[in-house]
């Protein structure tokens, strides 16, 4: 897909902030494979490469599927929230709603075989990546029809089939994962790439920049991404980082900062990368987002911050906003159809939750079953399995 | 003569102390008995009569098992081929890397310099740097970058220098290696093989002489395996690759240049195995790893004093294999176990607690560990040499546990 086009007719100066201006170009809906053209909300900033074009190329059909993917991630966070403070998920759960843009134009520019590989803050990309809601919701709930059985939780969600490989507890540990990941798909020489996504916080982890060292010596196709929302749990970025400019941080490693509130960007972004990881080894991204909800459900989310900054986000670089001003200003969908897509959106959540609570909880043989391959289990067997089997306790 | 004990890494820092060798026949040597041969800790070969004169004065801590004990765990056809142990893993990776192109091997100066121990020499030129890889000094990362690889289906084997170094990989290992399997439901699978030479070395100091087979016993997800013999290595590391399961391999500094002959034909063994080293009535000996060879030493004291030990090499740290373990002890009642682990939450602390719970009954009297001492290893050579269980240590346990 062609990545700069005839941006010189898109006007309106972009001021930070402002969602995107209404183009020229619009033309009454239906076809909804027109090509439209929409500028990011901001340029780009690059360290050591050449940003790409704001002018993003896209089509109404992309921007209902954008809306609809963003839409049922909001939705699913949302239920997630409640069925928390109803006692039904227990432990940790970490909401993405705010960031659902990132998911969401990551996707839109690459293939099931480009491997992603996250933190803990890992549902909406789940779904991004296949994922379904009932396997997301029986798992946060600890139900055998979820993804990892139940045995997982909020922090393990996998899906080997669509590329996702997690859903990791351990700060910045995911990060070397990732980097192995693009070792093996450049020792398999299949030309995809990964997606290595961190924090702010995991950011200062040592770890990273030992992969990242070893990702820029061996020329790997690993994309560093990390979701900036400013706040490391509670820590604010600039409290824990002498550097805050996080896409400047692998010095010999090219990288872009991009404006993780605009999926097109996302999408501009994560295209001109993968393009770059597989030509030239590892890049940065740095996405500028924001979470609404706190760090996880433990956390108000308010003693660090102020009200009034998460209802000025809300406001002005909301990402579902942006794409639902798209849609009305080329006309391409009505008010009354996205509130529909909403209620229909509710709706799947609430089907999906209700069947995730008819799944039983997993049955206790279940406890040793996956600790080792080919059923192992915990039971030691002597070379001959006739004879005495003792088990370990 | 000199070239029976070639291949000694003498480039490298540890190499000095590495010098533990096994002669086997040569005609050099003057007076030769029929099957027993001392081997000294100075590695000096001068004829066993020196040897002898000297014994009174200096304990001799670094014995080597006899050639018959040995040859009857070890090889089952005449011919085949000698070689020092390093030589036998290097064989026993070779192989691997030819038959599946999905084998890689990743660590600190494995590729272009040889690996430190020669345990790689040779397998960069022969296969490339994709598949020998030369990583910094960054264990933390490459464990990690290792794991990942094997969850698209490479299947690494990752070096430790030293065993010691891998304490900095140890969140990879234990939260990602060994848990991934469980929490993925079974999605993903890591087979990778995470191995180096660790143990009490030869005044190496007290953090290049750690056993962390204490620290990743309780990691569920994951086998921990100790080889100790050319055979057993070569075998152990074909069926660590193999296996899909993350595998762990102890191996010990001061064994890579022990000298044995091995079969032609290709074999593997068994991961969940215990080696029967020699069978015995009144007595079982559990060990692994070195002490084998201080056991084999005792053993060779205790026949002379009329007892007859079962030794068992259990080889299989986690799981243990149970099932060996349990036929011994039903049939000699008694249970000494020998390891150079540390005392306090060791693989012998573990063993005693399984032995006791699943064979109680079959006790005459209670479990005795030898374990080292709970002391960071020493550098002086004395000292470092009773931070470790030696021969006359074991022949006064097991005439007490026989009383």
């Amino acid at each position: 897909m062609a990545l700069s086009r005839s941006g010189s007719n898109l006007l309106k100066p972009i001021s930070p902030f402002f969602s995107c201006a209404p183009s020229i170009l619009s033309r009454s809906i239906s076809s909804s494979n027109d090509s439209i053209t929409v500028e990011t909300s901001i340029p780009f900033t690059a360290h050591n490469c050449e940003p790409p074009s704001r002018s993003v190329t896209t089509s109404a059909a992309e921007l209902r599927s954008f809306f609809r993917d963003m839409a049922l991630m909001r939705r699913m966070e949302i239920a997630a929230d409640s069925l928390y403070k109803a006692k039904l998920i227990r432990g940790f759960c970490h909401l993405y709603d705010g960031q659902e843009a990132v998911a969401v134009g990551m996707e839109a520019a690459i293939t099931r075989k480009d491997c992603i590989i996250t933190a803990y803050r890992d549902h909406c990309t789940f779904l991004s990546r296949g994922g379904n809601l009932v396997e997301v919701f029986a798992e946060l709930m600890g139900r055998r029809a979820g993804m990892s059985n139940g045995k997982g939780g909020s922090m393990h969600f996998y899906r080997k089939e669509g590329g996702f490989y997690g859903g990791h507890g351990i700060v910045g540990a995911q990060v070397p994962l990732g980097c192995g990941l693009a070792f093996a798909q450049k020792y398999s020489k299949d030309e995809n790439v990964t997606f290595a996504m961190y924090g702010d916080g995991a950011a200062n982890q040592g770890q990273l920049f030992e992969a990242l060292n070893i990702a820029a010596l061996w020329d790997l196709p690993a994309i560093l991404v990390c979701e900036n929302n400013h706040y490391g749990m509670g820590t604010a970025e600039w409290r824990a980082a002498k550097s805050p400019a996080y896409y400047k941080r692998g010095d010999y490693v090219p990288g872009l900062k991009v404006d993780g509130m605009d999926a097109f960007a996302v999408k501009q972004a994560c295209k001109f990368a993968k393009e770059h990881a597989l030509k030239n080894g590892p890049i940065i991204l740095e996405m500028d987002t924001y979470r609404y909800h706190g760090h996880s459900m433990s956390d108000p989310g308010s003693t660090y911050r102020t009200r009034d900054e998460i209802s000025g986000v809300r406001q002005e670089r909301d990402p579902i906003e942006r794409i639902r001003k798209l849609l009305l200003s080329h006309e391409i969908s009505t008010e009354t159809e996205l509130k529909d897509i909403e209620k229909e959106v509710r709706k799947e959540v609430d089907n999906a939750i209700s069947k995730a609570k008819e799944s039983e909880m997993p049955d206790p043989s279940e406890l040793f079953t996956n600790v080792y391959v080919k059923g192992f289990g915990v039971e030691a067997y002597g070379a001959d399995r006739k004879e005495l089997r003792a088990t370990l306790p | 003569m000199a070239t029976l004990f070639q291949g000694l890494p003498s480039s490298t820092a540890f190499s000095s102390s590495n010098k533990f060798n096994h002669a086997p026949a040569p005609t050099s040597f003057s007076e030769r008995k029929s099957s027993i041969v001392t081997v000294r800790s100075d590695a000096r070969w001068s004829p066993v009569l020196n040897s002898a004169t000297h014994k009174p004065q200096r304990l001799i801590t670094n014995a080597v098992a006899t050639k018959a004990d040995s040859s009857l765990a070890s090889t089952s056809s005449k011919p085949g081929h000698e070689l020092l142990l390093f030589e036998a893993l290097r064989e026993g990776l070779e192989e691997e890397m030819e038959r599946d192109p999905c084998v890689c091997v990743m660590g600190e100066d494995v590729g272009h310099y040889g690996g430190s121990y020669k345990v790689t020499k040779g397998l960069a030129t022969k296969f490339g740097d994709l598949r020998v890889l030369d990583t910094p000094i960054a264990e933390n990362s490459f464990t990690g970058m290792g794991i990942g690889a094997a969850m698209t289906g490479l299947r690494p084997i990752i070096e430790g220098m030293n065993m010691g170094f891998l304490l900095l990989a140890f969140n990879q290992i234990s939260n990602n290696c060994g848990m991934l399997h469980y929490t993925s439901g079974g999605q993903f699978k890591i087979p990778v093989v995470i191995r180096g030479p660790g143990g009490v070395g030869r005044q190496l100091g007290a953090e290049h002489s750690q056993r962390l087979e204490s620290y990743f016993q309780s990691i569920p997800g994951i086998q921990m395996v100790a080889c100790s013999t050319p055979y057993n290595a070569k075998g152990l590391m074909k069926a660590a690759i193999r296996s899909e399961n993350p595998v762990i391999l102890f191996e010990h500094v001061l064994l890579y240049n022990l000298k044995d002959r091995i079969p032609d034909e290709e074999y593997v063994l068994s991961l969940e195995e215990a080696e029967m080293v020699r069978p015995g009535e009144h007595v079982t000996i559990l060990t692994y790893s070195r002490m084998r060879y201080h056991v084999m030493q005792a053993a060779k004291t205790l026949v002379n004093k009329g007892y007859d030990p079962e030794v068992i090499d259990i080889r299989s740290l986690k799981p243990f294999d149970l099932h060996t373990i349990g036929k011994s002890v039903k049939k000699t009642h008694r249970v000494l176990i020998v390891e150079e682990c540390m005392r306090t939450g060791g693989i012998g602390a573990s063993l005693t607690a399984a032995i006791t719970e699943n064979f109680n009954d079959d006790l005459d009297a209670p479990i005795v560990c030898l374990s080292s001492q709970d002391v960071p290893t020493p550098y002086a050579g004395t000292l470092e040499e009773w931070t470790v269980v030696q021969p006359a240590q074991i022949v006064t346990a097991v005439e007490q546990l026989c009383q």
